[in-house]
């Protein structure tokens, strides 16, 4: 008992020790979460990925069978491209939206730019939820707009959730719920532009559109990356918009239409637990290579 | 993964993180000091045509919350219609089916002040302490979460819910509230924060005068952080209240649904057999929804950018 409390080392390297665990008492209870929601998930996830249920001999360890299957799956190879389909239309359309958006805010030649900045960012508030419940409304024929249009017109519009157009359909509400959001990171690195550049530029005699070329762009070029990763990131990920959707389209959008829709019918439908943890891993570590590859070729471009 | 420390921290992947970045930015000030350029009018009208897209389907559910079930599908959906009947839609979406609408809101309330509160509470927390002690095992901690930044949350749904049904922790409020609560990019952006905005010198002023280390955080690191908490706590409400995919695959008893899951039910009742087709109160409920969310925008958005002023004064 008195081991403890005597003295035996100087004072300071107590006080030390004692901080060293002060450090402790606030990252613990983040750490001990972590864990539970973040690292004991994956970790299961991979266990499961090397086992099989089966009927006869119950559960038994396959190996990489399960990743073999998952390669082959073709179901999960189409959910893929059309992510990827969706995502090469898509991300290009709404970041540039988003930067034209940015650029005219920041240009000080646009009337009620504070007012555009809030209202263009609005949609940041609404749920993809609702958004898409929305926009499904106005793509149905029934109710919506496209069949008030295509009545008023008198000829038949085509379907916005009819084979061809889907995909359409489906990033048109990311791009309705995400281009503020990219646009308020835009005008955000914008501020951070010296204004001596700005200066120095007006002495030279350079134009506006000289100026977004030479001294915008140039800054925003790592903002650009970010969002690029983060968009890239969210279309792989994509799974509300066309699971909401499926109630209005169920013959066009199956129910493995994207990865993460496929991963779920997986496991909440067929409690097909050791499948489902395989394409979640797939599908993870793809999304993570295509972020990886965004980093590096946005970081090559800027030096 | 290859996310830098200074890439995420210099220009940010969210609005918000610029509140961080501006604690450090080098060029406080105006610049707007420049001669004022003329007013484009074609740029004006171009945005307008922008405002427009965003705007179109808000006043397609204002005005579509006004009809009954029957005139959604006679009349034009950009201009109204009779019967006015906004009141009668409200009180059907708090009324029906026993006013299960009233629970859900109540549990999406209930998933945002446990969920995000927490989730800012801990990240504020664990930010704090990785940013201003040494203590054994930090380089891993720091290296764990930064790893965790690029891990996409909806990636871990499908694992988190094998997980949770083996332990019996599916269809409980809990099965919602814990994967929320862990944030790992709030944390980085507290710890950028911390790093700026709470001085070395003043915690070790504090620790001459004898003051304990939680007191300290309590009465003085915590204000100084403030801004930076309010910015992730903006962030982890809107996550919390928009959330979906998680709820959906965790909770099987309407009971427990947030109104997401819970509107998007109402929505599948026209397809199932038997069910009752309530268009009408699916568009009220959902502008129900987001009306909360709105306002609270606009009035955070002042206290949002006050934060970022703020923090650049600092610097």
């Amino acid at each position: 008992m008195t081991t403890t409390l005597t003295p035996a080392r100087p004072a300071g390297a107590t006080r030390r020790g004692l901080r060293r665990q002060i450090g402790w008492l606030f990252v613990g209870p983040f750490v001990a979460v972590f864990l539970l929601v973040l690292i004991a998930p994956l970790a299961y996830a991979i266990w499961l990925s090397f086992f099989q249920d089966r009927l006869i001999g119950g559960l038994s360890f396959v190996g990489l069978d399960n990743f073999a299957k998952a390669l082959a799956d073709e179901q999960l190879w189409s959910s893929i491209s059309r992510v990827v389909l969706i995502m090469l239309v898509q991300v290009p359309v709404m970041l540039g939206l988003a930067l034209f958006c940015a650029l005219a805010i920041d240009s000080a030649r646009l009337a009620w730019a504070p007012m555009f900045r809030l209202l263009v960012f609005l949609p940041y508030a609404v749920p993809g939820v609702v958004a898409a419940l929305m926009w499904g409304y106005i793509y149905g024929p029934r109710f919506g707009l496209v069949g008030d249009v295509s009545s008023f017109l008198g000829i038949p519009l085509p379907d916005p959730l009819g084979g061809d157009l889907v995909l359409l359909s489906i990033g048109n509400i990311s791009t309705w719920l995400f281009t503020g959001y990219n646009m308020l990171v835009y005008i955000s690195a914008l501020k951070t532009i010296p204004s001596d550049l700005y200066e120095a530029a007006q002495l030279d005699g350079a134009g506006p559109l000289r100026v977004i070329r030479s001294i915008k762009l140039p800054a925003l070029r790592p903002a650009i990356t970010i969002t690029v990763m983060f968009s890239v990131i969210g279309s792989f990920q994509l799974f509300n918009e066309p699971n909401i959707l499926r109630a209005l389209s169920p013959n066009v959008i199956t129910s493995g239409f994207t990865p993460n829709m496929y991963a779920y019918t997986l496991s909440f439908a067929g409690g097909q637990y050791n499948s489902a943890a395989t394409v979640a891993i797939v599908v993870g570590v793809l999304t993570m290579i295509a972020a990886y590859g965004v980093q590096i070729i946005g970081r090559r471009k800027e030096s | 993964m290859a996310l830098g420390y200074d890439d995420v921290a210099l220009h940010g992947a969210r609005p918000e993180t610029m509140a961080v970045v501006t604690a450090g930015a080098r060029y406080p000030g105006k610049r707007r000091n420049l001669r004022r350029p003329r007013r484009s009018w074609l740029l004006t009208v171009i945005m307008c045509i922008v405002l427009a897209y965003i705007l179109l389907p808000l006043i397609w559910l204002i005005v579509s919350s006004t009809k009954t079930q029957e005139s959604l599908f006679g009349s034009f959906g950009l201009w109204f219609a009779q019967p006015f009947a906004l009141w009668d839609n409200v009180v059907g979406v708090f009324t029906y089916d026993g006013g299960i609408y009233g629970q859900w809101l109540l549990n999406t309330l209930m998933y945002v002040v446990l969920g995000a509160g927490g989730s800012t509470l801990l990240a504020t927390l664990a930010g704090y302490g990785l940013a201003k002690f040494d203590f054994f095992g930090k380089r891993a901690v720091m290296a764990l979460v930064i790893g965790a930044i690029a891990i996409p949350a909806t990636a871990l749904t499908v694992p988190t819910f094998l997980l949770f049904s083996q332990m019996g922790l599916t269809n409980t409020p809990w099965a919602v509230i814990l994967p929320s609560l862990i944030s790992p990019f709030g944390m980085f952006l507290i710890w950028a924060y911390a790093r700026e905005a709470v001085p070395t010198e003043l915690l070790e002023a504090a620790r001459m005068d004898g003051a304990g280390e939680l007191r300290t955080f309590v009465s003085i690191s915590s204000r100084l952080l403030a801004p930076g908490v309010v910015s992730v706590l903006l962030l982890e409400v809107v996550g919390s209240w928009n959330n979906y995919f998680l709820p959906l695959i965790m909770l099987n008893d309407p009971r427990w649904y947030p109104l997401t899951v819970g509107l998007n039910q109402w929505n599948n009742q026209a397809t199932t057999q038997g069910g009752e087709v309530i268009y009408n109160l699916v568009i009220t409920g959902s502008l129900v929804m987001i009306v909360p969310l709105v306002i609270a925008f606009l009035l955070l958005q002042r206290y949002w950018q006050a934060g970022l002023t703020a923090g650049a004064v600092k610097a």
